[in-house]
């Protein structure tokens, strides 16, 4: 990835409405240099998806609150296959309980970030594990 | 230390304190701080002008604070089983929660509605569903909270259409919609159509329900939800404020008079941080409330002055770290709320870092509010901070913050111009990155996340389990209201909906003529879709 700013999408899915969190690492990321896209909220699947296409994301950071990120994730993962777009780094953030950290591993999500984690740890952690 | 940033001095003693609205406290105050104030023009007696005391005279000893409870999930029945929970533990006032879909308007078996039905709140399709939730609830005795915004227009003629089905009369039930989209615009992100429709929406309700439902609170304007997502707490007032204007100068373009609806608006406004800024905070905001009413709009009868509103302890303030903590700050919330002179108080239940509720968790929160105004003295007194040279003080400096941050607005051409336009949006995400900085950088303390918070294994808590079976039981009886309902009905109620839309006559007639028929609230939705068009999120970043 040398000499490459870091393209990150910042997604929304589904129909939660809280992105103080998004709003808040999208300039975390920012401020580190990566170049940001921000979704907007009430984003389906598909939309992430051509999002990430479009702007030829190296990872796409999603942000869930309502506690359905574990059919969220699973959809997009798929998706992501279907389009052979596996080499996207995928990464969770949100109120995500401990117990369904593993099964989101388990999926594919390289990364899994609940509310509060420092910025430096998911900055230093896109940046070593971005494809 | 929370709530402020503190600068020490290399002896660590504390040099300088500055509260997230930006006021310095100063080590000590003393009665030159308060040598220009003037009793009856900045405090008045507790129910006299300009009510920066409290708007009542007697205020707890007349009447104990309302604890209102966020409650609501699954199907109508779980919910109503969770509504007579709360009621039997004395609990006495309602605010459901709806699921997402509802609060977007898409019905239960939507594709875009999957994995969410039923989740964060109670699902909605129809009329039949509010008849489940409600029955056997007294609504001429409780007053009912209902946390919906962008269709707060259907769910309150669903309200009334169950009122009437099980005999209240209509004056007699207190219904408070949240029904304030401006600030899901810049927060909560339950919107669906643009703003200027949206606005007139919420005009009808409140022009229809000074008619029909006199003892309604057709809006209550949210500070709280801006607040959770970062500003500071003089700018939550600010923006609550300009909101509410925004709302009262369209009904008055429709010629109501002031005095005919504005006693009717009331405020949920949130508590965290540091205990004196947020009494500072609401004092001062009673007393600006109730100055801007009278003079900006020349209201005559005081209760149009009055800042009525729901205090509430906020989840911002709470931890996943050591979640047991937050049943000690949800009982400083809970003090707050009373020391301030609230009429409502709800607090977060401690597990809700997580997700929803456990019956235990929002017991738990139920009982602090009665311990508090059961054994702690909180009822005997009024306004009992009042005179204190530091809290007069601060009520002064947070008037002053308030009335620079609602200038700033104006200045931007008003709230609703500049929630299109993603100014309060960015200012909000700008404040909420400085303060998540700070915490990361140790300049505000959180126990338990940057201080105190060693050897910590991350606690085993109860928490709420989604039931996904309850979204299949929802779809189920969806579809048999669909297949006993009146289908020319439906379609004819729809379609003089649609008429009256694009006429621009008020539509709460027409939708309760819709809603009584069992339409759907996706099909109601999808009217005002088509005449309205919906909302687009201005870009922030």
């Amino acid at each position: 990835m040398k000499g490459k700013r870091i393209r990150v999408l910042v997604a929304k899915p589904g129909l939660d409405g809280h992105d103080k969190g998004a709003k808040v690492v999208a300039q975390a990321l920012r401020d580190a240099g990566m170049e940001v896209v921000y979704t907007g909220l009430h984003q389906t699947i598909d939309q992430i998806v051509n999002a990430a296409i479009q702007e030829d994301a190296d990872v796409i950071g999603l942000s869930i609150l309502s506690g359905a990120h574990v059919p969220l994730c699973e959809k997009l993962m798929r998706r992501l296959g279907e389009e052979n777009l596996s080499h996207i780094m995928v990464v969770v953030g949100g109120v995500i309980p401990e117990r369904d950290v593993q099964k989101l591993r388990d999926m594919g999500i390289e990364g899994v970030f609940p509310g509060g984690t420092n910025f430096e740890e998911f900055i230093r952690f896109i940046r070593e594990n971005v494809k | 230390m929370g709530g402020a940033t503190y600068v020490k001095n290399e002896r660590g003693e504390i040099e300088k304190v500055i509260l997230q609205s930006g006021v310095k406290v100063k080590p000590v105050y003393g009665p030159e701080d308060l040598a220009d104030l003037d009793y009856e023009r900045d405090l008045g007696n507790p129910g006299e002008y300009p009510f920066t005391r409290g708007i009542h005279p007697g205020m707890y000893r007349m009447r104990p604070w309302t604890m209102r409870q966020y409650a609501g999930f699954g199907t109508p029945y779980e919910t109503n089983e969770r509504f007579k929970l709360l009621i039997a533990h004395g609990q006495t006032g309602l605010n459901v929660a709806f699921d997402l879909p509802t609060q977007l308007g898409l019905d239960s078996n939507d594709p875009l509605a999957e994995g969410e039905v039923g989740r964060v709140g109670m699902a909605v399709d129809t009329l039949r569903d509010f008849e489940i939730a409600f029955a056997d609830i007294p609504l001429d005795k409780i007053g009912t909270g209902l946390t919906i915004n962008a269709v707060a227009s259907i769910i309150l003629a669903m309200f009334q259409a169950t009122a009437e089905k099980y005999g209240f009369a209509l004056d007699k039930v207190s219904a408070t919609p949240q029904n304030d989209i401006l600030k899901e615009m810049v927060s909560r992100g339950n919107w669906i159509f643009p703003v200027g429709p949206s606005i007139r929406l919420i005009g009808d309700t409140i022009e229809y329900s000074a008619k029909v439902m006199p003892r309604t609170n057709p809006v209550s304007v949210c500070g709280y939800h801006i607040r959770e997502s970062g500003c500071t707490p003089a700018q939550e007032i600010a923006y609550a404020f300009e909101i509410a204007m925004t709302y009262i100068d369209h009904v008055l373009q429709r010629g109501m008079d002031i005095d005919d609806f504005a006693p009717r608006i009331s405020f949920n406004l949130d508590i965290f941080g540091n205990i004196f800024e947020q009494v500072g905070k609401f004092r001062a905001a009673r007393r600006l409330w109730a100055k801007l009413l009278k003079e900006r709009y020349k209201a005559k009868n005081p209760r149009s002055m009055w800042l009525r509103g729901l205090f509430g302890g906020g989840g911002g303030g709470l931890t996943k770290q050591q979640p047991l903590n937050n049943i000690v700050r949800g009982a400083y919330y809970a003090l707050i709320s009373a020391l301030s002179g609230t009429q409502t108080m709800a607090l977060c239940s401690y597990d809700e870092a997580y997700t929803i509720p456990t019956p235990q968790a929002a017991i738990i929160s139920l009982r602090t509010m009665q311990i508090l105004l059961e054994e702690m003295g909180l009822r005997d007194t009024v306004d009992p901070l009042g005179g204190s040279y530091y809290v007069e003080s601060l009520t002064n400096q947070m008037e002053e913050r308030i009335t620079e941050e609602m200038e700033k607005v104006e200045k931007m051409g008003g709230m609703a111009h500049a929630v299109e336009m993603g100014y309060i949006q960015r200012e909000v995400a700008k404040q909420a990155y400085l303060y998540e900085k700070a915490l990361q950088e140790g300049e505000v303390h959180k126990v338990g996340v940057n201080i105190y918070s060693e050897g910590e294994d991350e606690e085993e808590v109860q928490l709420h389990e989604y039931k996904p079976a309850a979204a299949e039981a929802q779809i189920s009886s969806l579809n048999e209201v669909r297949r006993t309902r009146d289908k020319r009905k439906v379609v004819s109620t729809l379609r003089d909906l649609e008429k009256a839309a694009r006429k621009g006559e008020n539509l709460m007639p027409y939708l309760l003529q819709s809603v009584r028929a069992y339409a759907t609230m996706g099909e109601m939705t999808r009217v005002f879709k088509e005449v309205y068009g919906e909302f687009k999120e201005p870009s922030i970043f």
